[in-house]
């Protein structure tokens, strides 16, 4: 009886007290757009496409942020230059999709593909939530500064040859029947 | 000549456009407190403190489209909110605001009341049923069973100071309070009304019939624009009212010292309570239907029956002695 | 094939039950358990190079240290007990990728293997994910392997497969491993085309990607994004099982579809790189009339039925069966024509004969690779058929696997067995005009005109058993006596003979005698078997020219051929034609089409890409390419098949059977063909079993990881637009649905959970190398006559004036659709006329330049290709882009010198025997 009492009762004023003790307490909401609150720079909001350190596009159309992205919002078409670096022919983010959940950037192998702490992006026409290569292209590096995908990887582009790369030695002469 | 006596046509006027617009307001009022309760502001954007907020959302209720659902029953459906809205409305008409102010002076008020409260199981009832859907029924379901159960605690808790006054009529309940509130002697009785009440105007935490995290919005999911706003309405005007009878019953009404005028110690006990059930929203979680039931049947119903029995017997003694 | 034996074998703590003969390795995987691998290859063995595939092998039950040992090169013992989770096999294994992974060059996002790597699965297989290792990376410069394939030698982990497949199961010669340790290269001595016809299969063979589809990169898309079904390569006879893949209404690629009984794990290039006319932006898109104003549907299908009212209609052998059965129901079976050559109507004929005559079989491709001893008749294989051509190839391996079997060593021990061997071989006899690309393998060769050859095929009959018919003339070369000798002995010697001949050339005898030879083998079995009983039949591989060459065959009467339809459209019997996916100039001598096309009062044409008779055509209905549409295809062993459609139609196209408004669904045009012709009753076994698909679920054709469906149609509008809908067939245009992991019924694209790469094909096998689990192999629709039939007597054919002409036949560019590919015209050469030193010697002719062809009243000019081994006398013509009017040529031509023609030169040209050495490649 009295465990009933308890629980149903006193429990309840408890909850009650606690709840409205909260009357007193100051509001966390911030008054925006009166105020503008303060955005951490890893925020998830408006993505971009950066570019290397060089100032090249970044995004090689890899296609893993378009595999990753739960609501299937990227398409991109993977295209190449001359000197076999690859590009996205077009890059198309359908922000009315868009659920900014970061796992594009989580998947970016180039960190080329990057969330901003930018959420302002209503618009009144549905169509103009289609962003292009041409809008979220930037001409910064973004949250990371010094990294260039093909410093690193093995591939040939120009300015840097085979052997050239991160941790490369000299191409091999396969002629050579030295040791 | 327009006085404030009871019946007078004034009278009636102004209790009807106090209580919807007080019941209107209230939208207003809870989702501020709900703000502040969880730590946020609420509604404070449409005139001052977001006071207008009420008036926007009236326009935007009265604009919406009118719509019946192609697979409802249309009469059935356009006649349940209005119920609502008319047994509440009723009910306040047994409610004595002050000595002057009230609709009628009934020798049965408390009955009436309970009376229109069993008729407000109709609406919800037939809005769930009328629109053939699923969600709804089950809604609706749980509404019948849920009001029909409370209402038997609900009247079995007045009884006692039914007993103790020796009437009927609300107004004589208040008058024979001067020496003393009943929420003394009828402590466990005030306790079953007041979860009765809540459960009978199926508020939060006892909003079972409309759970939207479970079935959808319950009874009033294919309701939409006026018809659903009276509904919201007729829940509000549910909440005046039952805080209204629980200061009339327990707390003695208008009575308090005469430095306020009546009115204000009505309004300010019948406020109390009403902030009572807004805090009760804002901090309890709902029950299973099960649990819901059980406690009723299982705990309510015997200890209501226990507190009339107590209560009989002592003025059964008490009688007896003094005679 | 005989019952195989079975072992009991205990798999960590599981007792299994596998066959005896197998490795650990592919009794793992057939069981279905992930164990990692690189250098084995189901279909070519064991060479135990990369160590990947460590397990723990205990001796008996209570050994409890165990011995770690490689699964691909133990044999499989009755009641072993190995373990593959083992802590200590895991880590072996986890070491190994590792150091194969030391010099890997972190470049999988900008690697086309990406997504369906095997090197990338059996890395996370092995739970290998940082490089400890701090030394630098080896590096290799890249070559330039062709149009075809990209190179980029730093991915390589040295497994080896590559050479082993290229070398030794495809006979290419200019691939090689260079270098030495850790140096180790794969290429070629220097920059230039891979000359194998099967070179896009180290794309697949590549368990990482150092070798890439160069065609593929050039419109890439990683596997998960395209959509698949499955289909059949159009481009020839054989019928090999492809995979396409779409991606933005695009043709992207195809890939290798396995079928157990035909294509297997392996495909030729003429499949995989030809089929990039789909998105020509040539393509009949909307329907034309004469005038080349554009029709709306409703419009142009009246006017065709108002054509239809008198007139003829000509089938195609490149389209499926409902559409040419749809044509014959418009116009009525007596005035259905077929839709290739006279000689090649009169040889599909004989074949279609001669396959429903008990004595021979038509074998599948893996019966072929069973034959111990094989003759070619005058069938340039490798260039008409090339899958075949690779089946042969692996025939004569018979007696390497016989030599094994005798030494005790297991036949999937592939580097013992070709080292026991040593250039042993099952014996290939080839009859040919020229050198051929088999001849590295062959045992003997016949080479002579196309008369030559079938005078020596009545005397190697004749030799084989005395009551075969008797050639007019004996066989002219000396040393060609000794050789058929030979080759009769061999043949009757053999345990599985093969006689391979087909009907692209058009030469009616070589198959009638390849049919004499066949009977004479069948009936000397039979009285060595049985004593005059009924003996076993003899494989006979009657090739097909094209993908429903068959097909079409098995709906046309006998005198329906392509020049009586001429006739009558000349003499008016009939006043229209409608012309069914097809170039008539490519079958009959042009200024007869000319002149029938003319007589005709209205032609309609229905085609996919504008070609010289929709031209002419007074009315040009845009059809589906062959991944547009679903439909059956019989090819030369007469199996049907279904193909399904990938993506959505080009432009207004249709499928040609909705053309002619008969039919409102596929299903429907299918069974009626089924219940109207004889030949095609069992045609609806093609159908697949959709019982397990209840409630209109259907098999997505996108894959779960199907990426970009809300951005894809984005920028044309926001709202996406609802999904295709297929209501012709099992199969949906979404991701939704019974994914075919869980029912390979309708299998396109294998994928398995660790299992991205097309290695994942043995998680849908029955067992290694098995058929698909509940897969349609597709259904043989020739019945077997109850009566053997009697040798065929041969003409003689006498000679005359000039030289023989024969068609000369290329992978790249000889049929018609995969040359108007930009992949395959950048191999193309132009046409040019293949003679023999010496008739160029006499008729001054110069390597290089021009020849002027003159026969049947018209004149031609050519480039010479003068190659040493030609016959003389033999003048073997490839048409190039079909810029010649062979068939107007007449069977002797004349030669006289004139300029080299503009436009394509001999290019790449792939022959073996040319006469001056081209600048070295």
């Amino acid at each position: 009886m009295f465990k009933l009492i308890k629980d149903t009762l006193l429990s309840q004023a408890v909850t009650l007290w606690g709840v409205f003790r909260k009357l007193f307490v100051k509001a966390d909401t911030v008054q925006y757009p009166d105020e503008q609150p303060y955005m951490f720079p890893r925020w998830r909001g408006r993505i971009i496409l950066s570019r290397d350190p060089d100032g090249e596009e970044r995004c090689v159309a890899c296609n893993l942020c378009a595999v990753a992205c739960p609501v299937d919002c990227i398409a991109l078409q993977k295209a190449e230059t001359e000197d076999g670096r690859w590009y996205p022919e077009f890059f198309r983010i359908n922000f009315s999709r868009c659920i900014m959940c970061g796992f594009c950037e989580e998947a970016c192998p180039t960190n080329a593909i990057q969330l901003t702490p930018d959420f302002e992006m209503a618009e009144y026409v549905r169509q103009d939530m289609v962003w292009e290569k041409e809008d979220l292209l930037i001409d910064g590096v973004g949250k990371y500064h010094d990294y260039n995908f093909y410093r690193v990887a093995g591939k040939q582009v120009a300015g840097k040859d085979k052997g050239e790369a991160l941790n490369e030695a000299e191409p091999v002469d396969v002629r050579s029947l030295l040791p | 000549m327009f006085t404030f006596a009871v019946g007078s046509a004034l009278s009636i006027a102004s209790i009807l456009l106090a209580v919807i617009v007080l019941a209107a307001m209230l939208i207003w009022v809870e989702r501020r407190m709900l703000g502040f309760w969880q730590e946020r502001l609420g509604p404070n954007r449409v005139g001052w403190f977001g006071i207008m907020q009420v008036v926007a959302d009236m326009i935007k209720i009265f604009t919406k489209e009118d719509w019946v659902p192609p697979f409802a029953d249309r009469l059935t459906f356009v006649l349940a909110p209005a119920i609502i809205m008319i047994v509440v409305l009723m009910s306040f008409a047994v409610i004595p605001f002050t000595p002057e102010v009230g609709v009628i002076d009934s020798n049965v008020g408390v009955l009436f009341v309970l009376a229109m409260a069993s008729l407000g199981a109709y609406s919800v009832m037939l809005g769930g049923l009328s629109s053939n859907n699923k969600y709804a029924l089950l809604g609706s379901l749980r509404a019948a069973a849920q009001m029909v159960s409370y209402e038997v605690f609900m009247g079995i808790s007045l009884l006692g100071v039914v007993v103790l006054a020796g009437s009927f009529n609300l107004r004589e309940i208040v008058e024979t309070q001067a020496d003393g509130w009943y929420i003394v002697p009828q402590f466990i009785g005030f306790l079953i009304f007041l979860i009765a009440g809540v459960a009978e105007s199926h508020r939060l935490p006892f909003d079972i019939p409309e759970a939207e995290q479970e079935i959808c919005a319950g009874y009033h999911t294919e309701y939409s624009g006026m018809k659903f706003g009276m509904f919201f309405v007729g829940e509000y005007l549910g909440l005046v009212l039952v805080s209204s009878l629980i200061a009339v019953l327990f707390f003695g009404g208008w009575l308090g010292p005469a430095f306020l005028p009546p009115i204000v110690w009505f309004s300010l006990k019948a406020g109390f309570f009403i902030l009572f059930f807004i805090l009760m929203r804002a901090a309890l979680p709902r029950p299973r239907y099960d649990q819901l039931m059980s406690y009723g049947w299982l705990f309510l119903l015997p200890l209501s029956l226990l507190n009339l029995l107590v209560t009989g017997a002592v003025v059964l003694v008490s009688t007896t002695a003094t005679m | 094939m005989a019952e195989k034996a079975k072992a009991e074998i205990n798999i960590d703590g599981v007792t299994y039950e596998v066959n005896a003969g197998g490795n650990l390795l592919q009794e793992c995987l057939s069981l279905g358990l992930d164990l990692p691998y690189f250098c084995w290859h189901p279909c070519m063995g064991s060479v135990g190079a990369c160590r990947q595939c460590a397990v723990k092998q205990y001796r008996d039950a209570e050994d409890s240290a165990g011995l770690m040992t490689m699964a691909c090169m133990t044999p499989v013992q009755p009641g072993a007990r190995i373990s593959i989770e083992d802590p200590e096999a895991k880590a072996f294994r986890a070491g190994v990728i590792e150091s194969l992974m030391i010099s890997h060059p972190h470049d999988c996002p900008v690697c086309e293997e990406g997504g369906e790597c095997h090197l990338q699965d059996m890395t996370l297989m092995s739970g290998h994910n940082y490089r400890r290792y701090d030394k630098k990376k080896v590096t290799h410069r890249n070559q330039y392997l062709g149009p075809f394939i990209n190179h980029e030698m730093n991915r390589c982990i040295t497994c080896y497969r590559c050479v082993r497949f290229y070398n030794e199961y495809a006979g290419g010669e200019d691939l090689s491993a260079q270098a030495s340790h850790h140096f180790t290269y794969f290429g070629r001595h220097r920059d230039g085309t891979l000359e194998s016809e099967f070179s896009g299969n180290l794309v697949e063979v590549c368990p990482t990607g150092v070798f890439t589809d160069k065609v593929f990169s050039e419109n890439y898309t990683r596997k998960w994004d395209l959509q698949t079904a499955p289909s059949i390569c159009n481009g020839c006879g054989v019928g090999c099982n492809i995979a396409p893949g779409e991606r933005y209404g695009e043709l992207r690629r195809v890939v290798n579809r396995y079928h157990s009984e035909l294509n297997g794990y392996f495909i030729c290039d003429r499949g995989r790189f030809g089929t990039g006319y789909v998105n020509d932006a040539a393509r009949l898109a909307t329907p034309l009339d004469g005038a080349g104003k554009e029709l709306d549907a409703e419009a142009a299908g009246r006017q065709l039925r108002e054509i239809a009212g008198n007139a003829i209609g000509i089938g195609s052998p490149r389209a499926g069966n409902e559409a040419n059965f749809a044509f014959r129901k418009l116009v009525g079976e007596e005035n259905f024509h077929a839709g290739y050559s006279d000689a090649e109507h009169a040889c599909m004929q004989l074949a279609a004969e001669l396959a429903g005559d008990p004595r021979f079989h038509n074998p599948s491709i893996r019966e072929i690779e069973q034959a111990d001893a094989v003759l070619v008749l005058g069938e340039d294989v490798t260039n008409t058929a090339p899958r075949i051509a690779l089946a042969l190839r692996q025939s004569v391996r018979n007696k390497a696997l016989e030599l094994a079997d005798g030494a005790n060593i297991p036949r999937w021990q592939d580097a013992a067995v070709r080292e026991l061997a040593q250039q042993e071989r099952s014996p290939l006899c080839i009859f040919a005009c020229g050198a051929t690309r088999l001849d590295d393998v062959a045992s003997d060769r016949v080479i002579d005109t196309p008369s030559g050859l079938v005078r020596n095929a009545i005397e190697l009959a004749g030799r084989i058993d005395a009551s075969a018919p008797e050639a007019a003339t004996a066989p002219r070369a000396a040393e060609s006596h000794e050789a058929l000798e030979r080759v009769a002995g061999q043949l009757l010697a053999a345990r599985r003979p093969l006689i391979v001949a087909g009907t692209s050339s058009g030469n009616i005898d070589l198959i009638k005698a390849a049919a004499n030879i066949a009977g004479a083998l069948q009936k000397r079995r039979a009285v060595r078997e049985n004593h005059g009983g009924t003996a076993a039949p003899v494989d006979l591989c009657l090739l097909t020219a094209e993908v429903n060459s068959m097909g079409l065959h098995l709906m046309t009467r006998q005198e329906n051929s392509l020049g009586e339809a001429l006739r009558k459209l000349n003499s008016g019997e009939a006043a229209n034609v409608i012309v069914l996916e097809n170039d008539l100039y490519r079958r009959a001598p042009h200024a007869q089409v000319d002149a029938a096309l003319n007589a005709a009062g209205k032609t309609a044409a229905l085609d996919l890409l504008p070609n010289r008779t929709t031209a002419k055509a007074d009315l040009a209905l845009p059809v589906t390419a062959f991944s547009e549409q679903q439909t059956s295809y019989v090819n030369y062993e007469g199996r049907a098949q279904l193909a399904y459609q990938v993506h959505r139609n080009h432009g207004a196209a249709r499928p040609a059977w909705q053309w002619t408004g008969d039919f409102e669904h596929f299903r429907q045009a299918l069974l009626d063909c089924a219940d109207s012709v004889a030949a095609f009753a069992k045609l609806g076994e093609v159908l697949p079993d959709t019982s397990n698909l209840p409630g209109g679920i259907k098999v997505p054709r996108q894959s779960e990881r199907y990426s970009g469906r809300t951005a894809m149609k984005a920028n044309l509008n926001v709202h996406e637009p609802k999904q295709t809908q297929d209501p012709e067939s099992a199969l949906a245009f979404s991701m939704e649905g019974v994914p075919p992991r869980r029912d390979a019924t309708i299998l396109a694209s294998s994928w398995a959970p660790q299992w991205n790469s097309n290695q994942s094909i043995s998680k849908f096998q029955d067992e290694i190398n098995g058929p698909l689990r509940q897969g349609h192999g597709g259904t043989l629709l020739l019945e077997k006559k109850s009566e053997g039939g009697e040798f065929k007597p041969v003409p003689a054919n006498g000679d005359g004036g000039g030289l023989e002409l024969l068609p000369a036949f290329q992978i790249f560019g000889s049929e018609e659709l995969s040359s108007r590919s930009e992949a395959i015209r950048a191999r193309m050469t132009g046409a040019y006329l293949a003679i023999s030193s010496a008739d160029a010697e006499q008729h001054g002719l110069q390597q290089g330049r021009g020849v002027r062809l003159s026969g049947g009243g018209i004149e031609a000019i050519a480039l010479t290709c003068i190659r040493t081994q030609m016959s003389p006398g033999a003048a073997a013509l490839h048409v190039g882009d079909a810029e010649i009017d062979y068939h107007g040529l007449g069977t002797r031509v004349e030669l006289a010198p004139a300029e080299a023609p503009e436009g394509r030169g001999l290019g790449e040209l792939i022959v073996s025997d040319l006469a001056q050495a081209r600048e070295e490649r």
